[in-house]
């Protein structure tokens, strides 16, 4: 019987396999354990994601020379995707530990929810590697769909459900549009796999059908990273959510979309990078100027904070245009590449961290801390407050933090790709992102009185701000290690 | 004209009806059944397409299991009260401009390829298009194509679909299970 | 295309018998109606409340989820089973890896008590 592929394929995908394998293992336990042994689960959880990340050195070196395709070219095997599946298991681990008071307090059963994050946790490694439309679309729904439920998960309250449904429908309508502008790619090249569209675009005149078609899936992917025009579910879903989730949807899901997208869009539509390129800068531009103008309006310190990343998905978009600056990817010498490798690192760490430290600090009960509840935090909490100045600090770019770095490195492949406007447009923005952070500083240091937030004895989440604190700091002082490490990523 | 194209246009006819039913009706039932009407008018263009199998799949999945599922849904809000709510509001003005200039550019690229495919011959026979050949044997039939393809080519979005009706799964479970008591 | 004229009389057929039964039966019938008659047949009893003021439980719900959850593992059999005999035991271990990972959900959603309506 002759095998499709080869059964060294299973090896490529062997930290999914491992981890979905993992993930059913925790749901069938969930079911069957006793309430109050519930943490043991989430440690379970964490394991399977530490299993998970020391298997992907072990499948990268059984898959022998990288880049490597599996399954008749529905996966490929890259330092790029290894970058960005150790990445989302980190996101996936740190919002674990986020995790634990939201899902010991709820009053619904709460082992699901672990195995829902594991599963989306898969959707998204599988994202990351994907070069077939198909397989791409299929990974990116697993991972929607767990979030969705997430999101909703803690049906008491009502904004948790409120968030669930808007993100939901919203979702499922840019999956709807995404599909159709891939149905017609589909249609203009008569292939889904991205190396064949890239072919197909290579030897074909320019076609509108093809135009509309790719159009269509910029609007998907815009959609998916939360960026303007198609940015307003991000607020309302960051508020409503429960923290940890909040913190993970800023990340994870993102990651993962920046990795389709830069995919799909250079690995796919490379060769009309002149036709689709003006669009995503004219929504880069747009994305910087709403996040961050739309930020300095807001008191929810959630809303500012899910304001904040679509100014953020901004920058990352000027980063994905920037992607090809200096080489081709797996040349060493892929400027752009590495600098969104390393940005992307940073902007984890700062949010996460922010993130961290608003669930340290909840206030009363569910998602309402404005930032007058930080009031006078450092009199009370010289720590925590020091820590989340380090965090705005970072997010806004500004030295010593790995922030400043990711940005710097951000702009300069920008302006090697020839995007000089947009970069003026981010430096002025990182500007106007300084009023609206120093707010919560301000709050924190020179209001006098007593804000409603306390500091909760969480050693799990504290752990995990700590690392992100260590590592937003280290990477501002000593970049070069994760540099090194990006580049060796690309290497081929 | 050739029967082929009457009942293109025939079905074409009865999928827009339906969608223009599902907006304006009053009654959300009503709304369903429309709906139903288009499904059923999609499934018919996909026989024309000689798509059996998605045709299939169309009245299986659409037509039986996700019509359920709205008139459930319809069951499950109080519909008495939704009646003497206004449905059409300010954004309904909008939504119809963005959804008329989609319908221009969609419509406008429709018609511009059919312009430029007018008089050349189809890129396949559709019947060509449903037979498998493995190895010295042709196997006939569109089930049979898309059995070849979808389990080997397409091996691991199969399986990665198999996970996604898992969260569907526990979804359902977690949002629509009132309390999560357990029966050991 | 031609194998499809039976079906096409079928379906001309069954849209066409019950307009014409309530065509027929409305020339035949005696008209004669009162509020007894006009009240919707409830088992003989006179009707307490209106359908509509009724709100179902969720937990309908949840079932056609499931139901359609399981209806599209169906759908997937259908395409494997014609090709059973050219996928050999390679099809057989992939749908084998399918339905383990839905029966696997099917015990969770058991054990959950989702099934029970208690």
């Amino acid at each position: 019987m002759a095998l499709p592929f080869p059964l060294s394929d299973l090896l490529v995908i062997l930290p999914e396999l491992i981890l979905s394998e993992l993930a059913l293992g925790i749901l069938l336990w969930a079911a069957v354990v006793k309430r109050e042994r519930e943490r043991a689960l989430a440690w379970a959880s964490l394991a399977s994601l530490a299993i998970a990340a020391a298997l992907l050195p072990v499948a990268a070196s059984f898959a022998g020379e990288l880049p490597r395709s599996a399954f008749g070219g529905m996966i490929a095997l890259d330092g790029f995707s290894l970058f960005f599946k150790a990445l989302t298991l980190l996101a996936a681990a740190v919002t674990i530990l986020f995790s634990l008071r939201f899902v010991g307090t709820s009053p619904y059963p709460g082992g699901e929810y672990y195995a829902l994050l594991l599963l989306t946790t898969v959707g998204m490694m599988f994202m990351a590697s994907g070069t077939h439309l198909v397989s791409i679309y299929v990974a990116l729904e697993l991972m929607a769909l767990s979030q969705y439920v997430l999101a909703g998960y803690f049906k008491q309250e009502t904004k948790s459900v409120e968030a669930a449904a808007k993100y939901f429908v919203l979702g499922a309508f840019s999956s709807g549009v995404l599909l159709y502008g891939l149905s017609l790619v589909y249609g203009a090249t008569g292939t889904l796999s991205l190396g064949g569209v890239s072919a197909a675009l290579e030897a074909a005149p320019r076609s509108t059908l093809l135009m509309v078609g790719v159009v269509l899936v910029a609007c998907g992917m815009l959609f998916k990273v939360a960026s303007a025009p198609f940015h307003v579910w991000a607020p309302d879903v960051y508020e409503g959510a429960p923290t940890p989730v909040s913190a993970f949807f800023a990340v994870g899901p993102k990651l993962a979309a920046y990795a389709i997208f830069a995919r799909i869009f250079f690995d796919g539509f490379g060769p009309r990078s002149d036709d689709w390129a003006p669009v995503l800068a004219a929504s880069a531009a747009l994305t910087m100027v709403v996040g961050n103008v739309g930020a300095l309006m807001q008191t929810n310190v959630k809303r500012l904070l899910g304001y904040s990343s679509i100014g953020h998905a901004g920058y990352a978009l000027l980063g994905l245009l920037a992607y090809r600056a200096g080489g081709a990817a797996g040349q060493p010498e892929a400027f752009g590449l590495w600098a969104i490798l390393f940005y992307l690192t940073a902007y984890l760490l700062m949010t996460f961290g922010a993130f961290g430290l608003v669930v340290l600090l909840e206030a009363k009960g569910y998602a309402t801390e404005s930032v007058d509840d930080f009031n006078g935090l450092w009199k009370r909490n010289p720590l925590a407050a020091g820590a989340m100045v380090v965090f705005l600090l970072s997010l806004a770019g500004i030295p010593p933090t790995a922030g400043f770095v990711g940005k710097y490195l951000l702009f300069s492949a920008a302006l090697k790709a020839g995007w000089p406007a947009l970069v003026v447009l981010g430096v002025l923005m990182s500007a106007v992102s300084l009023f609206y952070y120093f707010r919560i500083v301000r709050a924190m240091y020179l209001v006098d009185g007593e804000g409603e937030v306390r500091w909760r004895e969480e050693p799990a989440v504290a752990v995990a701000v700590g690392l992100c604190f260590a590592g937003t700091l280290a990477f501002g002082v000593l970049p070069q290690p994760l540099i090194a490490l990006a580049k060796s990523c690309l290497l081929p | 004209m050739e029967p082929g194209l009457f009942f293109f246009w025939l079905f074409s006819a009865v999928v827009v009806v339906g969608a223009v039913g599902v907006v304006v009706m009053r009654q959300p039932i009503h709304s369903a059944l429309f709906l139903l009407l288009s499904f059923l008018g999609v499934a018919c263009l996909y026989v024309q397409a000689r798509a059996e199998l998605v045709a299939a799949v169309q009245v299986l999945v659409y037509a039986g299991g996700v019509m359920v599922l709205f008139l459930y849904t319809i069951m499950l809000v109080n519909v008495k009260r939704q009646r003497t709510e206004r449905y059409l509001h300010r954004q309904a003005v909008p939504a119809l401009g963005f959804g008329f200039l989609f319908l221009l550019v969609v419509g406008g690229v429709v018609v511009n390829e059919a312009r430029a495919l007018a008089g050349k011959a189809p890129a396949a026979d559709p019947a060509a298009l449903a037979t498998t050949v493995i190895g010295s044997e042709t196997v006939l039939g569109n089930t049979q194509a898309v059995g070849w393809v979808l389990y080997r080519d397409y091996l691991l979005p199969f399986e990665i679909a198999s996970l996604f009706l898992l969260v569907a799964m526990i979804g359902a479970v977690v949002l629509g299970k009132r309390t999560m008591e357990r029966f050991d | 295309m031609q194998s499809y004229i039976p079906i096409l009389f079928f379906a001309a057929i069954a849209a066409l018998f019950p307009i014409a039964i309530l065509v027929v039966m409305a020339l035949l019938r005696a008209k004669a109606p009162n509020p007894t008659k006009l009240s919707p047949y409830e088992c003989g009893i006179a009707s307490a409340t209106d359908a509509h003021d009724h709100r179902f439980s969720v937990r309908y719900y949840l079932i056609a989820v499931l139901f359609v959850v399981f209806d599209v593992e169906t759908v997937f059999l259908f395409p494997w089973a014609v090709m059973y005999d050219k996928l050999l035991l390679f099809g057989l271990i992939e749908m084998a890896v399918f339905l383990y990972i839905l029966v696997l959900g099917y015990v969770y959603v058991w054990k959950r008590g989702a099934l029970s309506w208690a």
